[in-house]
């Protein structure tokens, strides 16, 4: 194993863990709103596990893979992880941080759920893990930044390859929405938690929550589409259909991805509507790469299709790899995308998201795009990514292969019911939907218990996932490694590089776009009359 | 830059389709006041009780016969807990919190306000149907939070 295998597979791991850890808690949850009597379900559990799946799925599962990722693709790519020992370092201040935000949550001190609103105060060394958890990641960010520089110094006027380039675009968003979440935690609220100062403000504090919150999400998803991208036609046995494009997609996501937190806060009291409306205005931009990536991927599959003899109009679709699990966790993620897109543009809408603030559509609407185009994508890459650095066979391809039809399956099982109940005006985040049998309340119920069933069969397939990829690496016996490969572009782009390859000019305008975005009414809101609050446990 | 045909179209589409959804919005917005909550007022939380509104809390009929509840969300009630209204009046509500973030919203309607220590939340909405609308707490806060919601009772005009 060579050095980068054994960084990259360590990250991978400690992703593979939180995802199994984070996966018992969300059958768990399932199956107490839906009213089966368990042995430990009771109030305390069920949020305290709300708290430890939204943190250990969203933060921490997704964090580890993608700097994995990141590290695999840089040196695959740029042959080179410029300062392994930092690289190092930061997975340990990561994973200590993991640990200790885990025991915190464990022992019942800091069910604050993972937004960890203020004024509810957890035990201080949940607020210091989880701050570790992102210094770490900030050295990823370092030595990604580090890596990059010091290929393009050995290539100048080289254009850099289309994977790097989008995973420096994630590490970019990473760095600046992270600057939000920076001045929450460390300014805000570590101080208030250790008691140096009294009190906090809620709204001003979530305000800078919702600047991270949503790049966050495109953190996320970056690094799927670097998938999509960059390795899928190839798995297809096709071609990328624009590399040129893709590059405008990747720059669009660092420019649009963080001026759009106040579409999060839309019921918030003390923001203008004004400033709403011009958030509003960038999350409908933030759309549009999306739009794009839809035309490019599914026109890169089409070659594929026809490459491999598919034809007529449809023709072509059925002779893509099917089986393939990497391909069809994709192909599927699209599917689910494609529906939780449109679900996004009526969360981003103004006035209309009134009907589904904090539903249990909401739920339903994160989980097909986190918890199935994100999360799937990186199940699929898995399979394909695992046996190549490892030079190990899957240990049951044929559960691999049904696996992403489990999940998809499952997924659609949980969220439709759940975008339902949430337009019927079902809360999420409750530990039973019944309101002591209140007849508005009643509605709702099938449909709790139609996503229960969907939990379950996401639950099996979970387990499927973490059983194959823990028995591929204990029991196959090592064989020859095969290099991780990428897609060709169908049309080679020019030599040299483009205006969409400056990645540092672009972030100079996204970061002019979040001072128009947040400068004015971040000072409104520090300057008004405001009456801070003083910290509440009520856990 | 070299960009296909048909992707070119797909584009422009997808760039229409986003323009509409935002002229919608616009539109909506400056003729039909369709806005969300953004109430700007501070309050006190620690001292509700002494000569605010906040201290009783209730319906309340202005002289010119417009409707005012003003509410107060806490660690897992609304209070009032049962709001009597008329039908096909607007209703504005006025609501805030001594404790943590709280959600008011009443099922079926418009009105899902955040509620925040330090902030008043207000929220308009006409009740179209007599009967009974539930309110529910949809933010968490805390392990009682499930059980946090209250009832308004509309009642047909006389």
């Amino acid at each position: 194993m060579t050095p980068a295998v054994r960084l990259v597979l360590s990250h991978f791991w400690v992703a593979v863990a939180a995802f199994g850890v984070g996966a018992m808690m969300a059958v768990m949850q399932a199956l107490a709103r839906a009213g089966v009597e368990l042995p430990f379900g009771t109030a305390n559990l069920y949020y305290l596990s709300v708290t430890a799946h939204g943190v250990l799925l969203a933060l921490v599962f997704t964090t580890f893979f993608i700097m994995a990722l990141g590290y695999l693709v840089v040196e695959t790519t740029l042959g080179r992880i410029a300062g392994p020992s930092w690289a190092w370092a930061g997975f340990w201040l990561a994973s200590i941080g993991t640990v200790i935000t885990t025991v915190a949550i464990l022992s019942g001190t800091s069910t604050v759920l993972y937004t960890f609103y203020p004024p509810l105060l957890a035990h201080p060394a949940f607020y210091i893990g989880a701050t570790l958890l992102v210094v770490g990641s900030w050295v990823w960010c370092g030595v990604m930044i580090a890596s990059f520089v010091s290929w393009r110094r050995a290539n100048r006027g080289t254009r850099p390859p289309l994977a790097a380039h989008g995973m420096l675009t994630a590490v970019i968003i990473w760095i600046l929405a992270t600057a939000g979440l920076a001045v929450e935690v460390v300014i805000l609220i570590l101080p208030w938690s250790v008691g140096l100062v009294d009190r906090i403000d809620p709204i001003v504090a979530r305000t800078y929550f919702w600047w991270f919150g949503h790049p966050l999400t495109y953190f996320w998803l970056v690094p799927a589409y670097v998938l999509w991208y960059t390795m899928i036609p190839r798995v297809a046995g096709g071609k990328l259909f624009s590399d040129a494009l893709t590059r405008v997609v990747f720059i669009q996501f660092i420019l649009f991805s963080t001026p759009v937190g106040f579409h999060h806060q839309f019921t918030d009291p003390g923001i203008a509507g004004g400033w709403k409306l011009l958030h509003t205005f960038t999350t409908y931009a933030i759309m549009f790469p999306s739009l794009v990536t839809a035309f490019t991927v599914t026109a890169s599959l089409e070659y594929a299709g026809r490459a491999r003899g598919g034809a007529g109009t449809f023709g072509w679709i059925g002779k893509l790899p099917w089986s393939d699990p990497f391909f069809s966790s994709v192909a599927l993620s699209m599917v689910t995308f494609a529906l939780g897109g449109f679900g996004g543009a009526i969360n981003a809408a103004y006035a209309m998201n009134a009907m589904i603030h904090n539903t249990a559509w909401v739920q339903g609407h994160f989980h097909l795009t986190v918890g199935t185009a994100v999360t799937l994508s990186f199940m699929g890459f898995s399979y394909w990514m695992l046996p190549r650095v490892t030079g190990r066979a899957l240990v049951w391809p044929r559960v691999a292969s049904v696996q992403p039809y489990l999940w998809f399956i499952g997924m659609q099982f949980f969220s439709i019911p759940s975008h339902i109940a949430g337009l019927m005006g079902m809360p999420r985040r409750v530990y039973t939907g019944e309101f002591h049998g209140i007849e508005a309340a009643q509605a709702w119920i099938p449909l709790v218990n139609i996503s229960a069933v969907g939990g379950v069969i996401l639950f099996v397939s979970a387990m499927c996932w973490v059983g194959v990829l823990a028995g591929t690496m204990f029991v196959m016996p090592r064989g020859a490694t095969r290099p991780i490969e990428y897609a060709e572009p169908m049309v080679a782009p020019p030599d040299g590089a483009s205006l969409w390859d400056r990645l540092g000019l672009w972030t100079a305008v996204a970061i002019v776009l979040i001072i128009i975005a947040y400068a004015q009414p971040l000072y409104h809101l520090h300057t008004m009359a405001r009456f801070p609050s003083r910290g509440f446990s009520p856990f | 830059m070299q960009v296909d045909r048909y992707e070119r179209y797909w584009m422009w589409a997808a760039s229409g389709m986003l323009a509409l959804f935002l002229v919608a919005i616009v539109v909506t917005a400056v003729s039909g006041g369709a806005h969300p909550p953004s109430h700007v007022e501070t309050i006190n939380p620690e001292t509700l009780d002494i000569g605010t509104e906040f201290a009783t809390p209730g319906v309340v009929t202005a002289p010119d016969g417009s409707l005012t509840v003003v509410m107060r969300a806490e660690l897992y009630v609304f209070k009032p807990d049962v709001v009597r209204l008329p039908v096909g009046r607007p209703v504005r509500f006025r609501i805030t919190t001594p404790d943590v973030l709280h959600g008011f919203q009443i099922v079926g309607t418009n009105v899902n306000l955040t509620v925040a220590p330090g902030y008043v939340s207000e929220g308009t909405t006409t009740f179209t149907e007599p009967g009974e609308y539930l309110v529910v707490c949809n933010e968490y806060c805390g392990l009682g939070h499930h059980n946090m919601y209250s009832r308004i009772v509309v009642e047909a005009a006389p």
